[in-house]
């Protein structure tokens, strides 16, 4: 019952949805439209589920004075006040029936003050290593890595006003030549090449596998045992 | 709430987070450690407002969410939405050891659902249609029948980038001779396509870090 229910629902579900996407009448497309729906409430759970498994490990981490225990307490305190402030939309000017990110209201103040600095500069930060790496990757000396830092090189200076200024003097007949274009070119023909690549094979490989999961034979999402 | 407070906030944890470029530290961690808990709390409570309410409280319970879902005044409840309630529910066993297992039926609901959804997409649109606008004239011809040669150099450089590159993820035969080659060639397509992504990726983190300047800027006006 433990697996074999999981693998029946997992049967059912792919095949309406396969099903309804092809026939878009009667009974089928109903089932796709509702089965819809519910995969998206669900989805939702997913996130519930996530911030418990969160709470799970950091009190685990509190209770337990793990290595830098206290830094759980700033996670758990972090969540507690924004969850709290988000479900109960503390101080939203139109009260519960407000948007949950309206003007003024402490969900709107802890997205501006403290989600967005912290997200925005952490990805920033990648900037820093980016640069590092590329550094890494010139000095590998490689065919491969001087293609990449190459088109790389182009795509850079040919979006900016650096590379139109870099190439102007180049006469007209060599106009493909100067960076801009050459970056458009990049950009429209060799990167959509190997794009248009890359998303055949995952197409392929998305299709084997979700006919492998709707006939039970992946079943690596059950995990082991009963 | 106080848009100078925000400013300060907003400078101290942006500080916090490029501390680390000297290295690892409190200030850091600290900073890292709160994103943690506040975008995880963020994105529930978006969740919970956005799709929750709507879409299964407000279709179960109509009339005592009819303050909070506009829709749902004077409509009567969807006892039908009682089945993603239930799956939901029963994803939540997770967090209990003893009744884990029973997360398995949710978690077949959604593996089941993105089989179902993904595999006439991905056939749709990932794979008949990137065939399709593949095959392409390779010689270009204007109106007076004169050929083009920048137009026709670029339809084979995309034609046979695409089948250099398919060559490489074709891991069934090894690749040896013109196999091997033409699998090269694939590589150094390859290779120019994740040099762009490279580049926009840079330019993306530099806009951020200029952002990020930007609003150090605004937090020191406040203070000169």
């Amino acid at each position: 019952m433990r697996r074999r229910i999981p693998l029946i629902i997992t049967f059912i579900i792919g095949v309406v949805l396969v099903t309804g996407y092809f026939v878009t009448r009667g009974p089928f497309n109903t089932l796709y439209e509702s089965f819809s729906d519910y995969f998206a409430i669900i989805t939702v759970f997913a996130f519930i589920l996530g911030g418990g498994s969160l709470l799970k490990i950091h009190l685990k981490r509190v209770s337990n004075r793990s290595t830098d225990w206290p830094y759980s307490l700033v996670t758990l305190a972090g969540f507690a006040i924004t969850l709290v402030i988000g479900l109960f939309k503390v101080g939203n000017p139109a009260g519960m029936g407000g948007e949950i990110l309206a003007g003024g209201s402490w969900l709107r103040f802890v997205f501006d003050g403290v989600y967005n600095p912290l997200s925005a500069t952490m990805f920033s930060l990648l900037a820093f290593f980016v640069a590092s790496a590329s550094y890494r990757a010139f000095r590998a000396r490689t065919k491969e890595a001087t293609i990449l830092l190459s088109a790389a090189m182009v795509i850079l200076l040919g979006r900016t006003p650096v590379g139109a200024w870099l190439t102007a003097w180049m006469p007209e007949s060599l106009g493909f030549l100067e960076l801009p274009n050459l970056a458009n070119w990049i950009m429209a023909w060799p990167n959509t090449a190997g794009q248009r690549a890359i998303m055949i094979g995952i197409a392929l490989g998305v299709i084997a596998t979700s006919l492998r999961i709707i006939l039970g034979i992946e079943r690596n999402y059950l995990g082991r045992g009963e | 709430m106080d848009v100078t407070l925000q400013l300060w906030i907003d400078a101290a944890l942006t500080l916090m987070i490029l501390s680390f470029l000297y290295r690892d530290n409190p200030f850091y961690k600290f900073a890292e450690h709160l994103f943690v808990g506040v975008s995880a709390a963020y994105l529930m409570a978006i969740g919970f407002w956005d799709h929750l309410v709507p879409n299964l409280l407000g279709k179960l319970f109509p009339s005592l969410m009819s303050g909070v879902v506009p829709g749902a005044v004077g409509r009567s409840p969807d006892y039908y939405y009682i089945i993603p309630a239930v799956f939901g529910l029963l994803l939540l066993t997770r967090l209990v050891d003893r009744w884990a297992w029973l997360s398995r039926w949710a978690l077949a609901f959604i593996v089941g659902g993105s089989a179902g959804f993904n595999l006439p997409r991905f056939l749709d649109s990932d794979f008949i249609i990137q065939v399709q606008s593949t095959m392409i004239p390779l010689v270009v011809l204007d109106q007076s029948g004169n050929l083009l040669w920048g137009a026709s150099f670029s339809h084979i450089v995309l034609v046979l980038g695409v089948i250099c590159g398919l060559v490489y993820f074709f891991f069934s035969v090894e690749h040896k001779g013109v196999l091997g080659q033409v699998s090269r060639v694939g590589i150094w397509v390859l290779m120019v396509t994740f040099g762009a992504a490279f580049g926009y990726t840079v330019m993306a983190r530099i806009s951020l870090l200029t952002g990020r300047m930007e609003a150090l800027g605004a937090w020191l006006a406040t203070i000169f």
